[in-house]
């Protein structure tokens, strides 16, 4: 895979900054010349990434998200990375409607929304040590594309 | 946020706009549970038309609002759902709760159809 490009940001753990992070990656991966179905996939991907890493991660709003993005030939490589709590069982975590915080009206979706919009994500994560989700996003350039059915 | 709503008798309509994430989600659900507070809304429209993004923080929103319509005996119906909107409700399971029509004219026809 040739690395055509890749930037990294850090910014403080703060909802606000979830808007920015998703715009950021979207700017950013503009230079394969996604289709807007691409960019909206990606866009929706990073919120949630960077959602769970916010309420999640670290539930303070004075730590920092790491996200680094990628660009090859093909593919937009996203990266989103805490420092915070970690997930026990990342298997159940990933499981749809699972929400460690039903009391914030979750719904549990993020994960499934994540492998929903991307072509494969990969989660790492052990408690005490943070998280670190890899989405990979294959930008197809071709307008005959086919919808994918579910 | 929410900009603007309407009432057809027991129906309220209420117009999302701009983005619905975790950040704005607590924002939308305050706004729309003041509304709900009144009890004599059996029905809830929300038109998306205007709503330019959406995570599954919305998910929860909306299930939310659910839970406090169907007490109520009443129908939450979503309208404008652009493809983008459709793929996060439809991969939510959302669709078999919520009722999804192109218009607000629809989804008023649609509630009062079944309503007689």
């Amino acid at each position: 895979m040739n690395l055509r490009n890749e930037m990294r940001l850090e910014f403080l753990s703060r909802s606000q900054n979830e808007a920015f992070a998703r715009v950021a990656v979207a700017a950013f991966a503009a230079q394969l010349d996604p289709t807007l179905e691409e960019i909206a996939d990606i866009k929706t991907a990073v919120s949630e990434a960077v959602t769970n890493a916010i309420i999640h991660g670290y539930d303070n709003p004075n730590e920092y998200v790491q996200l680094i993005t990628q660009i090859y030939d093909d593919c937009v490589v996203i990266e989103v990375i805490d420092h915070g709590k970690g997930i026990e069982d990342i298997e159940l975590a990933r499981q749809p409607l699972y929400t460690s915080k039903p009391e914030l009206e979750r719904s549990g979706m993020g994960f499934t929304v994540m492998e929903t919009f991307m072509d494969e994500v990969e989660v790492n994560s052990a408690p005490g040590q943070g998280t670190k989700v890899r989405m990979v996003k294959y930008i197809r350039n071709d307008t005959a594309e086919t919808e994918r059915d579910e | 946020m929410l900009t603007g709503n309407e009432r057809k008798k027991d129906i309220l309509i209420v117009r999302l706009e701009g983005e619905l994430d975790h950040h704005h989600a607590e924002e939308i659900r305050k706004s729309l549970d003041e509304l709900l507070e009144d009890s004599s809304i059996r029905h809830l429209i929300l038109d998306l038309r205007n709503l330019n993004f959406m995570d599954s923080s919305g998910i929860g929103v909306f299930i939310g609002r659910y839970k406090t319509i169907s007490k109520r005996g009443g129908q939450v119906c979503i309208t404008n759902v652009n493809p983008q909107l459709a793929r996060i409700l439809d991969v939510s399971g959302l669709y078999r709760i919520l009722k999804v029509y192109n218009t607000v004219e629809q989804a008023v026809d649609g509630i009062r159809g079944e309503a007689v």
